[in-house]
C-alpha cells in the first residue's frame, strides 16, 4: 500500500514538476505547482510528518500559491517569448542539470545505511509521545529563539512588501500617482 | 503482486524524487523567461530541498529536520511576499514581465 500510494504520488510531484517546465501560460505553471505541493503533503504523511504535511498545504499549497496566482492574474502576465538569451540558457541549462542529477543520485544510491520507510511508523516514538508533541516540545523550548525571531522577520516581510508595493512615493492621501497626474492633466 | 502491496519504501527513493524536483527547479530557473515562473521554479527547488529534510528526520527518528522544515516554510512565505511585490514594482517601472528585458543590472 506504502509502494502504491509513493509511486502515485511521486508521479504527480514529477508530472507537476515537468509541467511547470512545459507550460508555457503563468497561470498553467502555477497550477501545476500547487499540485506538486500537494502530492509533497501526501508523502510528508507517509513519512509520518503529519504536522509538516498540514503546514504544506496550508502555508505552500494556501497561501503562497494564492499569492503567485494573484500576482498572475493582478499582472495579466502573458505567454512568454523565446529569445536567443532563452536558447543559450537551454544549451548550457540541460546539460549542466543532467550533470547535478547524476551527481546527486550517484551520491544517494552509494549512500550506506539508508533505511526504509515503513506505513505508520514515524507517528510515535519509543516514549509513546507523538510526533506533534516532540515538534512543539523542542520548538517551544530549546529553538523559542529562533521561533520567536521568525515572527519578527515575517513582520519585516509584510512591511517590505507593503512598502514595495505601494504605488508612488508617500501619497498622503493614498491616492494613486498615476490617477492624480491624469487627473491635472485633465485640469489643464 | 505481493511486492506491489509491500509496506515498505527505500528511502533512497525519497531522495531521489527530492533530487529530481531540485534538478527540475534549477532547469526551470534556467529556462524559463518569465520573472514569475522563474521565482516559482525556486520554490520548486525549496520544496525539493524539504523533501529530503523530512526523509532524514524520518531516517534517523529526529524531528530536527521536520523543525527546519517549519523554518523553510516560514522563511519561503516572507521571500515570497517581498519577492512577488518586487515583480509588482517591477512591472510597474518596465511593464514587461520578461526577464532578458529586466537587465539594468547587467553589465
Amino acid at each position: 500500500m506504502h509502494l502504491i500510494l509513493f509511486i502515485v504520488f511521486a508521479g504527480f510531484c514529477l508530472g507537476g514538476a515537468i509541467n511547470l517546465l512545459l507550460q508555457s501560460h503563468p497561470i498553467n505553471s502555477a497550477l501545476s505547482l500547487i499540485v506538486v505541493m500537494t502530492s509533497l503533503a501526501v508523502l510528508y504523511l507517509l513519512l509520518g510528518a503529519e504536522f509538516l504535511a498540514a503546514a504544506q498545504v496550508i502555508v505552500y499549497a494556501g497561501a503562497i500559491m494564492v499569492l503567485f496566482t494573484f500576482v498572475v492574474m493582478l499582472l495579466n502576465a502573458g505567454r512568454e517569448e523565446r529569445t536567443l538569451g532563452s536558447r543559450a540558457a537551454r544549451a548550457v541549462g540541460f546539460p549542466a542539470v543532467v550533470a547535478i542529477l547524476a551527481v546527486l543520485a550517484t551520491v544517494i544510491l552509494h549512500a550506506q545505511g539508508l533505511g526504509v520507510a515503513t506505513l505508520g511508523e514515524g507517528l510515535t516514538n519509543a516514549r509513546g509521545s507523538t510526533n506533534i508533541e516532540e515538534l512543539s516540545t523542542v520548538l517551544f523550548t530549546r529553538l523559542l529563539l529562533p521561533f520567536e525571531v521568525t515572527s519578527v522577520l515575517i513582520l519585516i516581510a509584510i512591511l517590505g512588501a507593503v512598502a514595495l508595493a505601494r504605488h508612488g512615493d508617500g501619497d498622503p492621501n493614498g491616492k494613486p500617482e498615476a490617477n492624480g497626474k491624469l487627473e491635472r492633466t485633465a485640469a489643464k | 503482486m505481493n511486492s506491489l502491496f509491500s509496506q515498505e519504501v527505500p528511502l533512497s527513493w525519497y531522495l531521489l524524487l527530492s533530487a529530481a524536483l531540485f534538478s527540475l527547479g534549477v532547469l526551470g530557473f534556467l529556462i524559463k523567461r518569465n520573472l514569475i515562473t522563474v521565482f516559482m521554479s525556486i520554490e520548486l527547488m525549496l520544496n525539493g530541498v524539504n523533501l529530503s529534510f523530512v526523509t532524514f528526520a524520518h531516517q534517523w527518528h529526529a524531528v530536527k529536520g521536520q523543525i527546519f522544515v517549519f523554518f523553510v516554510m516560514m522563511v519561503a512565505a516572507a521571500e515570497a511576499a517581498v519577492g512577488l511585490a518586487i515583480i509588482i514594482a517591477i512591472f510597474r517601472a518596465r511593464a514587461t514581465l520578461a526577464v532578458d528585458r529586466i537587465d539594468l543590472m547587467k553589465l
